[in-house]
């Protein structure tokens, strides 16, 4: 196992709170650019809100885009230099909630952008009201008593809205657990080897923990995405589209 | 160049690809649709990229990514589609990226309609989105000054790093005149040092932020960008002011029934001058400075109900003399009614 960071994260300080997944979502990144020799071709998109913190500590170009338009402000820099990789870093309120349209239109289009969704079922920066993808049941700031099924909606599933598209790549992963962090780094991976070679629109979504917000530990919050998010949320490649069956 | 018969909105777009332009992204809505529908199959042609997005949401932000990798971009649209812009051209403001936007005004607020109108001077020359700022405003006559702007328009978005709108209308965008086309440009998407691309490890990375609250002297940036905009970039024509008892202010569309206004009222023993507008920001103070004596007051002429250009003439005028306005949002000023409104003025002024 390598112990050096990659050279795509610097060792500036950060602002994301105790447990928060960035920081292993940020190294699986850097260590794949380092594999593909990429760090150099890499221009990211970030939402608002926590993952634009990540311009403090990432090193490689960055755009700060609007709320919910990553997707297209990636599509638009790849549009224009074909050689670079393209990627749409975002939230689940970013990609499911305000940003759904730009989501659904994105795979439409099969645009070559590579999407990154980090949900961890809540708006997290504004202090974690319910999202699209908050569990029923699941107390917020905007859903006191628990989200209801019957007024806040059913949790918003990705593979039901893209499933069926003709688009690249499509799958879930976690963090919870080491194996779990390996499974997403493969996942991570084969969605820039195929961004790479400009095979159409990829969306990973990375089930991810929020402390703060979730009101646990750093470790209680992985045994949540264990039993109660994954039950809800089934981890696996949704479309791999030329790939193995 | 010989000149060519084209409509209004397709002379921008045209003119758009030869100043090296090669990114588009847009939705339609009437009165602007050809600019769309035109670049649709003319962008392919020399080598750029057009996207027809989902809303005028994606279309802006998609634009903010091109020109963040150093592309020449535009979108146009028009109002209701300008209105959804205005979050994303307050981004682009933030971050100091060069751009342009068109927005072919219709009629009124709400869906409104189709027809010419100029109701969007107050949301085009003050801002528009949330915050602190304003853009440039290049405002468009006839078919060819359309075309010449809009070459100009990048040169100057770049010259600034600001967003550069062309303000153009339903009857300029819909009419068909001869136009001379500017000569075809390349522009080199590695011009820029902070235009994103990806950068060798070790390399100062670029970052398109819209957030500077850490960086001390960024409101002293920002009154120095505004300040040599507004000094250097005023743009107008005077016609006839010398001698004016009165002097019409008008832009786009209504500016040429202002011409044959005060044509016809010099027939008639009436002085009436022109100052007609063609940047809207910085709006043009230098027109109003030193003028005859002769001159009693300023009558805007604009397709608005509520006057929106007045506010601007009391400003450059230093509240000094009396401003009126005439024009409905539903109708092209005539010059009859222009001449009758001056000629009532006048009297109002004498007493």
């Amino acid at each position: 196992m390598k112990q050096k960071a990659p050279v795509s994260i610097s060792s500036n300080p950060h602002s994301f709170c105790q447990g928060c997944a960035q920081g292993i979502v940020n190294r699986l990144i850097g260590e794949i650019m380092e594999e593909m020799g990429t760090t150099d071709k890499l221009v990211v998109t970030t939402d608002v809100a926590c993952g634009a913190m990540n311009v403090e500590v990432w090193n490689f170009d960055t755009i700060v885009g609007a709320h919910g338009r990553p997707i297209p402000t990636a599509t638009g820099v790849k549009k224009v230099r074909k050689d670079v990789l393209s990627v749409a870093h975002l939230g689940d309120g970013a990609a499911y909630n305000i940003g759904l349209a730009e989501t659904v239109h994105g795979a439409l289009r099969d645009d070559d952008v590579l999407v990154l969704v980090l949900n961890n079922g809540v708006f997290a920066m504004t202090g974690g009201q319910t999202s699209a993808t908050t569990l029923v049941g699941q107390k917020t700031t905007s859903s006191v008593k628990g989200k209801r099924a019957e007024k806040e909606g059913k949790p918003f599933h990705v593979e039901d809205v893209l499933g069926k598209m003709d688009i690249a790549y499509l799958a879930r992963c976690s963090v919870d657990s080491v194996p779990a962090i390996k499974k997403t780094k493969k996942y991570l991976k084969k969605a820039f080897e195929k961004h790479q070679r400009g095979e159409g629109f990829c969306l990973v979504e990375i089930l991810t923990p929020c402390p703060t917000n979730w009101g646990l530990s750093p470790a209680a919050s992985m045994e949540r995405i264990r039993n109660e998010v994954i039950p809800q949320y089934p981890l696996g490649e949704f479309i791999d589209r030329g790939g193995e069956e | 160049m010989s000149k060519v018969l084209m409509k209004g909105n397709e002379a921008l777009a045209e003119a758009a690809l030869r100043a090296g332009c090669r990114f588009y992204s847009g939705y339609p809505i009437t009165p602007q649709t050809e600019i769309l529908e035109y670049l649709s199959w003319r962008m392919e042609e020399v080598g750029g990229e057009f996207v027809q997005t989902e809303s005028e949401l994606s279309g802006i932000n998609m634009l903010l990514g091109a020109a963040s990798a150093g592309a020449r971009a535009f979108t146009s649209t028009s109002g209701p589609g300008f209105s959804l812009m205005q979050e994303g051209l307050s981004y682009i403001v933030a971050a100091d990226l060069p751009l342009v936007v068109v927005n072919v005004m219709r009629e009124g607020s709400g869906l409104g309609n189709i027809g010419a109108s100029q109701g969007d001077y107050w949301q085009v020359t003050r801002g528009g989105g949330h915050g602190d700022y304003r853009t440039i405003v290049l405002a468009p006559s006839n078919v060819q000054e359309g075309a010449d702007l809009m070459a100009e328009a990048f040169d100057l978005a770049e010259k600034y790093l600001h967003p550069v709108l062309i303000c153009s209308d339903a009857a300029i965008g819909q009419m068909v005149e001869g136009v001379e086309l500017p000569e075809m440009k390349e522009h080199d998407i590695n011009k820029f040092d902070w235009a994103v691309r990806g950068c060798k490890p070790g390399d100062p990375i670029r970052t398109i932020q819209n957030i500077y609250f850490i960086d001390n002297d960024y409101e002293a940036h920002l009154l120095e960008k505004y300040d040599k905009i507004e000094k250097n970039e005023q743009r107008w024509e005077m016609v006839q002011t010398e001698d004016a008892d009165l002097i019409l202010v008008a832009y786009g569309i209504s500016s040429r029934m202002c011409k044959e206004a005060v044509k016809e009222a010099r027939a008639q023993g009436l002085k009436l001058g022109l100052i007609r507008l063609i940047t809207l920001w910085p709006f043009p103070n230098k027109a109003f400075e030193n003028l005859a004596p002769c001159v009693k007051g300023f009558l805007t002429v604009e397709m608005s109900t509520l006057g929106q250009v007045m506010d601007d003439v009391k400003l450059a005028t230093g509240c000094k003399y009396p401003v009126d306005h005439y024009g409905s949002m539903m109708a092209l000023p005539e010059a009859d009614g222009i001449i009758a409104k001056a000629k009532s003025m006048l009297e109002e002024v004498g007493k």
